[in-house]
């Protein structure tokens, strides 16, 4: 089928795909880059021109930073062990002949489908709310004072918020792998007197390894970039306390208009993605080989 | 690996599994019976359920009083556009590295994928610099072009892992019975790609229905969609949850009603065919 006029004409069908995804990927970055190593403030058009490392010592100096850094980590770890562990608990759970399983999985799967701005307001007024909100109901109930969610633990409410959202995610993909496990396997095993944590340990979760790998390294692309979680409840408030990066860099770029130090904040943002993927790559990657 | 219970074990795995799917479920629950409620009763304390008084005027004042329809609008325009023009650049790249492969697709594929792993925070500034100089800020047309771009790695490796699965041994087959390239694409190609298409488009428009970094930061008010609008809702100290809650449930019931449809296909193509 690889004559070469065939080979020709492939290539001109990839061509269009490279072509813009190189545009978009490169042209910006280069862009971003360039604006990291200059003196750029939309409040003060006058004064242009290379600051060197100004901007980035910025970051590194302001406590805001680390605390953002912290914040962004904290997120994406958070997030994952909450998913990954309840996940697998609930694909168990679902796995078993239940009735309605049809029924029982549309429901699971539902809050994956809720748009993230949509998420974060239902938790935020319906649930939060220290006045109007049902967790203040259930407090009152017990004679407690209701807890103040996003004052007090604000990245501890977003964290369970992304965590409600993915939680789906990652018990539907750890189901998927729980279907194609042999139900024979686990029957010699029991056979031969393997007790139930003895049969998960060793041939339940060696075979969901992969499916596991899949869904830690697919949300950490997503949980990095979390954003409008945060944009529609805290604003990366009270202060600083709920600021992850990419908010951390909003806040310079839309509120502070600063577009040098927010370019050098997006320059960071690539690097410690670099990191991350880096880190996973070389701790899961095996997992996927087949 | 479903077995056998004992009935007894069999009845408490069933209330537990069912307890556990409607906690999940519960926050969309509340919110679509908060939508129908009357503004006091959405708010009273203790909450109220049986008692509450009920009524549809959410909806009909959330779709006559604000501008939720042209939001509404912005939001199909912008989802269904993105993932169609996607969908044409993609194909005939997808079908080339599956049909055709070279030494290096498996690289540019990995490649096309690493683009993904760009925080869209490092690519903000440039671009809306980019967009205000072409007149791109807050209009559809921008979005469209946005959305399509950061989803199109997806839309490939969805569409290449789809069309891999297609035997080229039918081809040849076709070949032999004397069909030419055309009868080939119409009757043979077309039939067989089309349901991973149309997984790949469904998904896709999920995933670009929901989007709210580039929604909240390329728009302001013409060509805001659902998600920037929600997102926006002025903090409503509870004057507004019911309205709030009928305009969120508009927001997100096609997508339910979408994902619901594509949710066997989801896992696949969510894991990039890494999980069947």
């Amino acid at each position: 089928m690889s004559t070469h006029s065939s080979r020709l004409a492939a290539r001109m069908m990839v061509a269009p795909s490279v072509v813009l995804l190189l545009i978009w990927m490169i042209v910006p970055l280069a862009m971003t880059l360039y604006y990291s190593f200059r003196f750029y403030r939309l409040l003060s058009p006058d004064r242009t021109g290379w600051t060197g490392f100004t901007n980035y010592v910025w970051f590194f100096n302001s406590p805001d930073f680390w605390l953002a850094l912290f914040n962004t980590l904290a997120l994406v770890g958070g997030v994952l062990i909450i998913t990954v562990v309840l996940g697998i608990l609930i694909a168990l759970l679902i796995d078993q002949p239940v009735k309605g399983q049809g029924f029982l999985r549309i429901l699971v799967i539902a809050p994956f489908f809720v748009m993230p701005p949509v998420a974060a307001s239902i938790w935020e007024n319906l649930f939060m709310h220290p006045q109007n909100g049902l967790f203040a109901a259930v407090a009152q109930g017990f004679g407690a004072q209701p807890i103040l969610f996003l004052e007090q633990y604000p990245m501890w409410s977003v964290i369970g918020i992304v965590s409600w959202e993915w939680l789906p995610f990652a018990t539907l993909i750890l189901l998927t792998a729980l279907q194609s496990l042999s139900s024979e396997q686990i029957e010699a095993a029991e056979m031969d007197g393997a007790s139930a944590f003895a049969r998960f340990r060793y041939i339940v979760l060696p075979h969901m390894t992969r499916a596991i790998t899949v869904v830690i390294l697919i949300q950490t692309i997503f949980l990095l970039g979390i954003f409008g979680e945060i944009f529609t409840t805290t604003q990366g408030g009270p202060g600083s306390a709920s600021t992850t990066l990419p908010y951390m860099i909003f806040k310079q770029a839309i509120a502070a208009k600063d577009i040098g130090r927010a370019a050098a904040g997006g320059i960071i943002a690539v690097i410690l993605a670099n990191i991350v993927a880096y880190f996973l790559m070389r701790g899961l990657g095996r997992n996927l080989d087949n | 690996m479903a077995r056998a219970l004992s009935p007894r074990r069999k009845l408490i795995t069933t209330l537990a599994a069912w307890s556990v799917a409607l906690i999940i479920f519960f926050p969309v629950l509340w919110m679509i019976l908060t939508s129908f409620k009357t503004e006091a009763s959405a708010v009273a304390m203790p909450p109220q359920f049986l008692s509450a008084s009920w009524t549809l005027e959410n909806y009909a004042d959330v779709w006559a009083r604000s501008d939720y329809p042209r939001f509404f609008l912005n939001s199909v325009v912008i989802a269904v556009g993105s993932t169609l023009l996607g969908l044409v650049i993609a194909i005939p790249s997808a079908w080339a590295m599956a049909f055709v492969p070279g030494r290096k697709t498996k690289d540019l594929l990995m490649w096309m994928l690493s683009t993904k792993m760009m925080p869209a925070v490092a690519v903000m500034i440039p671009l809306y610099l980019i967009f205000q100089r072409l007149g791109l800020i807050d209009t559809k047309l921008g979005l469209v072009l946005v959305l399509m771009l950061m989803n199109l790695p997806i839309i490939i490796w969805m569409l290449y892992t789809y069309f891999k699965e297609i035997p080229g041994e039918i081809l040849e087959a076709a070949r032999m019975d004397g069909a030419g390239l055309w009868n080939e694409i119409v009757y043979v190609l077309t039939p067989m790609a089309l349901p991973g298409i149309a997984s790949t488009m469904l998904l896709n428009i999920i995933l670009a229905w929901n989007e709210a970094f580039w929604t909240i930061v390329l728009t302001t008010t013409k060509a805001a969609p659902l998600s920037a609008f929600i997102a926006s809702f002025s903090a409503p100290q509870g004057l507004f949850y019911a309205k709030l809650s009928a305009a969120s449930a508009m927001a997100i019931l096609p997508i339910l009603i979408l994902g619901w449809f594509s949710q066997k296909q989801l896992v696949r193509g969510l894991t990039f065919g890494a999980v069947k």
